[in-house]
């Protein structure tokens, strides 16, 4: 267990090594903002049944900015150590293979949370400057938090998979992005299907990330999705660490 | 210290070591030597448990590397070939975390990063990124990385590959003095390297061991080895038919420069025929101004043993 907290260590460190940290949060906190700006603009045109903490997490602004930071943030993570070759004093290490996996998976989701921090901060400065409720509840805070923590926990998961697969990272990004878009799109699959059954919609809804996070920021806590979204982590994860393994005794 | 036991290492289609087995007590500095590709590598990549053997064992203080892989590595200090390293740490920061990494405690790190540092002449790049270091420094921190946690045994894969002839002698004097304390096994094609450092010397040869023995009874074993060189004035005769008359000499080759002749005589192993030769040259009234014999050296095992048709 000491080993994998350094190695923790070390990997959330890494993040801040080099600029590009900083550029992805500045970014990032360019966009909620934007975002932020967009659904105080929507709810101005006039009287609506929507709460800002519900708009916020629906936009496409947000959207866009949720998919990309994945990729982003996880091609770097197993492709480079192969590519540098730095795989090899890491492995020599008395350390085992889970905690090399699970490590860089975990400073990944630290580095996630890190990026959504500033966005909390949004809404009671609305509230200050308005003396307006963002939210209709603390259940819609909690469960748009909550969802985001799901998604990044089984989108991070599926760019550790992308990254291990590959000592390049941009193949890398663009197969983890792939499979998170497609993963995303097929939500709306019902929507481009001719001759829906309700049961097909059914269906398809437990998969709809937009509906899922539709559900949480209304401050619905739907069991479903939760179970959704830990055991795809869960299988995700275990697969990046059989191919880590097979990986590592190729190379 | 090392044990291995009929290793073999087959990758899709290639054989890359086969069926190898040898020893390395406590204490030894053992050379690895062969030609590129002959399987050096791969072999002490399984030694430090990076990839598993296809048959064959192979133990490191009495762990198997792939059954007790985690106790054998924690024993080994090893420096991949090329030295891959994080370039955007820093060298003490980096050194610290590889410290802590291989089970050095609290308060020992900054002790034995310190030593490390020390030993390897990190003082004055301590705070620099590695990124931004000589291929001379990377190496040196490589090393300290090797050593950090005070292992029994040191695995050095080329370590003084890419260095310049002055580092080499630095890390090669580094390498002799930690031998006092660890057992080493490193491999390299600089021979003269192995001649001065390596008690003993393994030659490998395709996947296989083709020699192993201290470098003084490997070049006793030499059938041709050394030999003589000649430059005289022989007037009108071929000396290359009287020099190759002189039992000893396997052939002789020469060199024409103006009047003056340069004979190359290759000899039976560890004959000296400068006598015979000084002789000759004086019964057939030749002008010598130069008679000299090379020693055979692990060069020349090393060109026999991998090259046995040449």
């Amino acid at each position: 267990m000491r080993q994998f907290f350094i190695l923790l260590k070390r990997e959330v460190a890494s993040f801040f090594y080099s600029p590009v940290a900083y550029v992805v949060m500045i970014c990032f906190v360019a966009l909620t903002g934007f975002d932020f700006y967009f659904a105080i603009s929507v709810l101005n045109r006039g009287p609506a049944e929507v709460t800002l903490v519900e708009v916020f997490f629906n936009l496409l602004p947000f959207w866009i900015c949720a998919l990309l930071t994945f990729p982003l943030i996880t091609m770097r993570l197993f492709a480079e150590e192969f590519k540098l070759g730095t795989i090899e004093p890491l492995m020599t290490a008395p350390v085992q293979d889970w905690q090399v996996v699970l490590s860089k998976y975990t400073g990944a989701l630290i580095f996630y949370i890190i990026l959504w921090i500033p966005s909390a901060f949004y809404f009671p400065i609305f509230e200050w400057i308005t003396k307006a409720h963002a939210a209709l509840s603390p259940g819609a805070y909690l469960g748009s938090y909550t969802f985001i923590l799901l998604l990044g926990m089984f989108y991070l998961s599926i760019g550790c998979l992308a990254s291990v697969l590959t000592s390049n990272q941009i193949i890398a990004a663009i197969l983890s992005l792939a499979a998170i878009i497609i993963l995303f799109l097929s939500g709306f699959l019902s929507y481009f299907v001719l001759n829906v059954t309700p049961g097909f919609r059914d269906f398809i809804g437990y998969f709809s990330t937009i509906e899922h996070m539709g559900n949480f920021s209304h401050g619905v806590f739907d069991t479903r999705p939760i179970v959704y979204y830990l055991s795809m982590t869960v299988l995700t994860l275990a697969v990046t660490y059989q191919v880590f393994q097979s990986r590592k005794w190729k190379s | 210290m090392i044990k291995v036991e009929n290793l073999s290492k087959r990758y899709a289609g290639v054989t890359a070591i086969n069926n190898i087995s040898f020893e390395v007590g406590k204490g030894e500095i053992v050379g690895f030597l062969g030609p590129n590709g002959a399987g050096k590598s791969t072999t002490m990549r399984i030694l430090s448990s990076f990839m598993p053997a296809t048959s064959g064992t192979a133990s490191i203080a009495g762990y198997d590397v792939f059954e007790n892989s985690l106790q054998a590595r924690a024993r080994i200090g090893y420096m991949p070939e090329n030295v891959p390293l994080y370039a955007d740490m820093r060298v003490t920061e980096y050194l610290n975390y590889r410290a802590a990494l291989k089970g050095v405690k609290g308060r020992r790190i900054r002790e034995r990063v310190g030593d490390v540092k020390e030993l390897c002449n990190l003082k004055d790049v301590e705070n620099k990124i590695i990124g931004a270091l000589s291929k001379g420094y990377r190496q040196r921190v490589g090393l300290a990385d090797a050593l950090v946690h005070d292992p029994d045994l040191l695995i050095l894969d080329e370590p003084t590959i890419g260095l310049d002839p002055n580092q080499i002698r630095q890390v090669r004097e580094l390498i002799k003095n930690l031998g006092k304390r660890h057992t080493i096994l490193l491999s390299t094609h600089i021979l003269p390297e192995v001649e001065m450092t390596c008690s003993r010397v393994i030659i490998i040869n395709k996947g296989r061991i083709e020699a192993s023995d201290t470098p003084q009874n490997l070049l006793k074993q030499l059938r041709t080895a050394g030999g003589i060189r000649l430059e005289a004035k022989t007037g009108t005769d071929n000396g290359v038919v009287e020099l190759a008359k002189i039992t000893g000499v396997k052939d002789v080759t020469a060199e024409k420069d103006g009047e003056w002749n340069t004979f190359l005589l290759r000899v039976e192993a560890n004959s000296d025929l400068r006598e015979e030769i000084y002789r000759l040259s004086v019964d057939r009234r030749w002008t010598v101004r130069e008679l000299s014999r090379r020693k055979a050296t692990l060069e020349d095992v090393f060109v026999e043993i991998t090259h046995a048709d040449i």
